[in-house]
C-alpha cells in the first residue's frame, strides 16, 4: 500500500523539490513519524495503519511547522490523508506555512476509517494511493443532540469529569499553534489546579476550535480518558457552518473569525 | 538541517510509557507519545507531554551537589561517592544499621531498583527502603 507513495517520494527528492519528506515510518517496533530525505531510504515508509486504518496517524503538520520555523526557504514533502490537507489549507490561511513551500502527497482513507471517523470528506483533492471511501456524516452529533438540553448537559459533565487535565488534546492538536494559550490563562482557568474546572476548560478550548478544527480526530485518540471530544468540535464546526457558511479546510479564505488586531477594532 | 524523531521510553515514572522526541539540529523540541507504545497506546501525562522540556533545562542538576559549611556545592562523582560511602559507614557502625534509609525511585529502572534494596539489605542490613512517591 506504500508502492505509490514511495515513488512520487522518490522523484520528489530525486529532483531536489524537495528537502525531505516528512511522513511515517515504523522503527524500534514503533510507527512513527520520520523525515525522509535520502531516496534510497524509503525502506521503513508505512502509512499509520498497525492492526486498523490509520490508527498510527500524527500530526505531521504540526512536526511540519516547527521545522518550517527553523528553514522558511525549503521545500519539504508532507504526507496528507484528507483531514490533513484541510489542516494545510486552514495553516496557510493563519500564515502557519507557506504554501508555496509545501509539497502534499496525498492519500484516500479506506472506507473502515472514513466510517470511524464520521468524515465529511476522506480523501484530499489529489492523491497517489487508495481508492475514494463515500462520505459519512456526524452521527455521534446527531445521537447526543437527540437528548433534551438538561440531559445533554450532564452527559457532557460526566465525561468531562474524568479529564486529568494532560493538555494532550492541545498538545497533540494540528491546529493549536498560539504561542501564548487560554488554557493557560490564570483568567480562565485556575492553572495548577486539578482537577480542572469543568465545564469551563472544556468549553474554552471547544470555543477556540471554532474556525480552526479541521476534525481530524487526533485529539480524541490522545485524550486518556477516552472525553469524546471530537463529537464536541464536530458540533462547534456544524454552529460555525450554519452561522457564517465557513468549515475550516472545505470552505476557501479565511475563518470568518480569523480577525486580528485593527480589523477587529474598527 | 539535521531533523530526528527519536524513539525512547519516559523517565517520569516507572510506567513506561513510548514517545518520540523530536531533535532539531540536536536540540530536543517535542515530544510525540507512540501510538504503538503498549503502555501508552498514543497517550501521555502531563509530566510526559513535557519531557522535552527538562532534559535541557538549565535548572537541571547534571552533577552532585555536597553540602560544605552550610552551602551546596558542585563536586565530582567520585568525591560524592567517597564522602558518602564513608559517612554511610561511619553512621551504621555508631548507631546500627537501621539508622540508614534508602529512597528508591520510579525515574529508576527495574534493574536499578532492584540494586538499591540489594545493596541497602545485604550490604548495609537495613530493610529501610521506600521510595519516592511516598517522600
Ligand atoms: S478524518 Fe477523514 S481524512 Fe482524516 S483520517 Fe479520518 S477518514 Fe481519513
Ligand atoms: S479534531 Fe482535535 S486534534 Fe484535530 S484539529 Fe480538531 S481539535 Fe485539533
Ligand atoms: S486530553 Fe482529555 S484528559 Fe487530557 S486535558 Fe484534554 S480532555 Fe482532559
Amino acid at each position: 500500500m506504500t508502492q505509490n507513495v514511495k515513488k512520487k517520494v522518490k522523484e520528489l527528492l530525486e529532483s531536489g523539490k524537495i528537502k525531505g519528506f516528512l511522513g511515517l515510518c515504523q522503527k524500534n517496533g514503533h510507527i512513527g513519524p520520520h523525515l525522509f530525505c535520502d531516496p534510497d531510504d524509503l525502506e521503513s515508509m508505512v502509512l499509520g495503519d498497525e492492526e486498523r486504518p490509520g490508527d498510527s496517524r500524527y500530526p505531521l503538520n504540526k512536526l511540519l511547522i516547527h521545522i518550517a520555523r527553523s528553514y522558511p526557504d525549503e521545500t519539504f514533502g508532507v504526507l496528507v490523508r484528507g483531514c490533513d490537507e484541510r489542516g494545510l489549507k486552514t495553516l496557510y490561511t493563519w500564515n502557519q506555512l507557506n504554501p508555496d513551500k509545501v509539497i502534499p502527497v496525498g492519500v484516500a482513507c479506506p472506507q473502515e476509517l472514513a466510517d470511524a471517523c464520521e468524515c465529511l470528506r476522506p480523501y484530499p483533492e489529489e492523491f497517489v494511493e487508495g481508492e475514494r471511501a463515500e462520505e459519512r456524516s456526524s452521527a455521534s452529533v446527531t445521537k447526543i443532540s437527540g437528548l433534551d438540553v438538561k440531559d445533554r448537559f450532564t452527559s457532557w459533565m460526566k465525561e468531562f469529569a474524568r479529564c486529568i487535565k494532560c493538555y494532550g488534546c492541545r498538545d497533540i492538536c494540528p491546529m493549536c499553534f498560539c504561542n501564548e494559550c487560554s488554557l493557560e490563562a490564570e483568567e480562565l482557568i485556575h492553572t495548577g489546579e486539578l482537577p480542572p474546572e469543568i465545564p469551563i476548560f472544556h468549553l474554552v478550548r471547544a470555543v477556540h476550535m471554532a474556525g480552526r478544527c479541521i476534525d481530524c480526530g487526533l485529539c480524541n485518540e490522545v485524550c486518556p480518558a477516552d472525553i469524546p471530544l471530537r463529537t464536541l468540535y464536530k458540533k462547534v464546526a456544524d454552529i460555525i457552518d450554519e452561522e457564517f457558511n465557513y468549515r475550516p479546510g472545505y470552505s476557501e479564505g479565511k475563518s470568518p473569525l480569523n480577525i486580528l488586531g485593527s480589523a477587529a477594532e474598527e | 538541517m539535521d531533523y530526528r524523531t527519536v524513539p525512547t521510553t519516559c523517565t517520569y515514572c516507572g510506567c513506561g510509557c513510548n514517545f518520540f522526541l523530536e531533535v532539531l539540529d540536536g536540540r530536543i523540541i517535542g515530544t510525540i507519545p507512540s501510538k504503538s507504545g503498549p503502555a501508552n497506546q498514543g497517550k501521555l501525562c502531563i509530566k510526559g507531554w513535557h519531557v522535552h522540556q527538562f532534559v535541557q533545562s538549565p535548572e537541571r542538576l547534571t552533577r552532585p551537589l555536597l553540602r560544605k559549611n552550610g552551602n551546596l556545592s558542585e563536586v565530582s562523582w567520585d568525591e560524592a561517592l567517597d564522602y558518602t560511602a564513608s559517612r554511610l559507614k561511619e553512621i551504621t557502625s555508631a548507631h546500627g544499621s537501621d539508622s540508614a534509609g534508602f529512597f528508591a525511585s520510579a525515574k529508576l529502572t527495574n534493574e536499578e531498583n532492584y540494586l538499591i534494596q540489594k545493596f541497602a539489605r545485604a550490604a548495609v542490613g537495613t530493610n529501610n527502603v521506600d521510595h519516592c512517591a511516598r517522600l
